[in-house]
């Protein structure tokens, strides 16, 4: 027995004419955070939604803590939370009607009243939802992905149209689900979050898996090179840099020089050769190959529709 | 755990009682409708009979009750769900669109059990309104036409896709079951036409069947409207057992 509590194989579901997802295998390891990020109309909602059993039509397997979402919904959805990128409960029910009202479809709910405060609305809790702002009601649905004490918790564009604060206090509260021993599956656009948070990192493009790994691997195989940035005087020459060992391309624009370095130690030669040169060094600017370059280089720079 | 199904049930009746327009037409209207045909007819007995209009018709009003909760109301408001995505975030929970449904039709039927209290209420304060039946009798057939009339609503609440579709819808059930099937006008002034179309629709066989037992018949010697009610009671199940839509 394997420690995944999904596989996923061969998944695909289409929408009238639409294949939203084309043959998508992976699996998550039980305790671990998984992201899966990729372009608009990827198709992340959709495989996330099929893994929580809100499809009965699709073809592959998936197999879920051992249960099928299809012939075992109800059983799975005891057992997960989903967080869905759009939802909506009624306007005049007030929030702690809501969490009371979803506590009771659970066998072991979770206390609402923690979940609220954890979640920073407990001040709301006797306002309806129509009353909430955005960020409020994304933070809503989040408590309310947690209330059966899920194992496996889905988080689908968790932190989309949150500020700053909400955003780091909710990356804790998911570094906190993992503690607790729980899986979380989540998907983002905010491809430092997904750097930051994850274990592992699917990039789904046209409904098709990219690549999967753990962040820093991903960097390293499909980052691309680190680059150094300085500001330059009129008449400077960078073609004496490119000579050096592990100096990729050099660009020279008008007032900054772009360096592509393949090998770190080499930058320790290009200050030198800056400081020789006169070069003053307060521009001096470097920058590692991030998540965001290993998304863009696999999925294109173009806009999806 | 508490139940889900009684979860939902008070939480929609929370809601009901926050939506001034439902509460207006399901409790206000009928009792409106009724206080005014009855200042016309008032409630003395017809010739060679012991009853009134006012007796004879509060059947036929509780119909009107009816049919506005679980035509209008329920099937307006389940649409609405379904094209919000509140429907979706229900589905995400470990719960059968039954407990939904049913939930949700609970609390509409206390609404309508308060809209017949008030009709009771008037009909005895200003019109002595007089009962001949048993009393058993009467809850069960009434228990069987509120089943049978909301198994009907219970096919557009399944399916109707958007808000809108489920007004339409709605209205299109609403208008001509509240003309042809006696609760809004009393059933033996239509045309013979109009009476024979109208034997399609629950309510018809609904309101027969109360103001029978409510005049004193014994509810078995009416098989054929028991059987229509059943019917759209195993059909109303099936549909939404079957077809179910939640988005
Ligand atoms: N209910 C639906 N009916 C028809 N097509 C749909 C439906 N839901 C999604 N699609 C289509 O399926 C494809 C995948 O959609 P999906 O929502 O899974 O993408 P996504 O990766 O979650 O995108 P986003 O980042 O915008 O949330 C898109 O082309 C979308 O237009
Ligand atoms: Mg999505």
């Amino acid at each position: 027995m394997d420690d995944n509590v999904v596989t996923v194989q061969n998944l695909v579901k289409h929408y009238k004419d639409v294949k939203a997802v084309d043959g998508i295998s992976f699996s998550v390891k039980r305790g671990e955070i998984f992201g899966i990020v990729g372009p608009n109309g990827a198709g992340k909602t959709t495989t996330i939604d099929c893994i929580a059993a809100m499809h009965r039509a699709y073809s592959g397997s998936i197999d879920v803590l051992g249960l099928d979402p299809v012939s075992d919904s109800i059983a799975l959805k005891r057992r997960i939370g989903l967080q869905q990128q759009e939802s909506e409960i009624p306007d005049r029910l007030r929030l702690r009607e809501a969490m009371e009202l979803f506590s009771s479809f659970y066998e072991k709910a979770l206390d609402w009243k923690m979940l609220l405060e954890q979640l920073n609305l407990w001040e709301k809790k006797d306002s309806f939802f129509s009353g909430l702002s955005g960020g409020q009601k994304k933070r809503l649905f989040v408590a309310m992905a947690l209330i059966g004490d899920p194992e496996i918790v889905f988080l689908d564009e968790f932190t989309s149209g949150l500020d700053p604060q909400a955003r780091i206090s909710i990356w804790k509260l998911v570094r906190n689900l993992r503690d607790q021993g729980r899986t979380v599956v989540l998907s983002t656009h905010y491809m430092d979050e997904a750097e930051k948070l994850c274990d592992r990192v699917a990039i789904i493009d046209n409904g098709k898996l990219a690549a999967l790994d753990s962040p820093s691997d991903l960097i390293s195989a499909h980052g691309g090179y680190t680059r150094v940035y300085f500001n330059v005087g009129e008449g400077f020459n960078g073609e004496s840099l490119s000579l050096l060992e592990g100096v990729e391309s050099v660009i020279n624009d008008d007032d900054t020089c772009a360096l592509e370095v393949s090998v770190r130690s080499v930058i320790v030669e290009i200050v030198k050769k800056l400081d020789a040169m006169g070069q003053g060094l307060d521009s001096f600017r470097i920058e590692a190959p991030t998540l965001e370059d290993v998304f863009l280089n696999i999925t294109g720079r173009e806009v999806r529709d | 755990m508490k139940s889900p199904f009684i979860a939902v049930s008070k939480s929609e009746f929370i809601l009901y009682l926050r939506e001034p327009s439902a509460f207006f037409f399901t409790l206000i209207f009928p009792l409106l409708m009724m206080l005014l045909f009855a200042s016309m007819w008032g409630n003395d007995p017809f010739p060679d009979e012991e009853f009134g209009y006012v007796d004879f018709s509060v059947p036929a009003f509780m119909g009107l009750v009816m049919v506005t909760s679980f035509i209008m109301s329920f099937t307006t408001s389940m649409a609405a769900y379904r094209e919000k995505g509140i429907l979706k975030r229900f589905r995400a929970a470990p719960v059968a669109p039954f407990s939904i449904l049913a939930g949700h039709l609970s609390a509409i039927f206390a609404v309508t059990v308060a809209g017949v209290i008030l009709l009771l209420l008037a009909g005895i304060l200003f019109y002595d309104l007089k009962f001949w039946g048993n009393i058993f009798e009467f809850i069960f057939v009434f228990l069987l036409s509120s089943a049978g009339v909301a198994a009907m609503g219970f096919i557009p609440a399944s399916l109707a896709p958007t808000a809108r579709s489920g007004t339409v819808i709605a209205n299109i059930l609403y208008f001509p079951m509240i003309f042809l099937s006696g609760a809004a006008l009393p059933w033996f002034m239509l045309p013979d036409f109009l009476k024979d179309i109208s034997l399609i629709f629950p309510l018809t066989h609904a309101i027969k069947l109360m103001q029978e037992v409510w005049l004193g018949g014994p509810f078995l010697d009416y098989p054929v409207h028991i059987a229509v009610l059943l019917g759209y009671i195993l059909a109303g199940l099936f549909v939404s057992a079957k077809f179910f839509r939640w988005e």
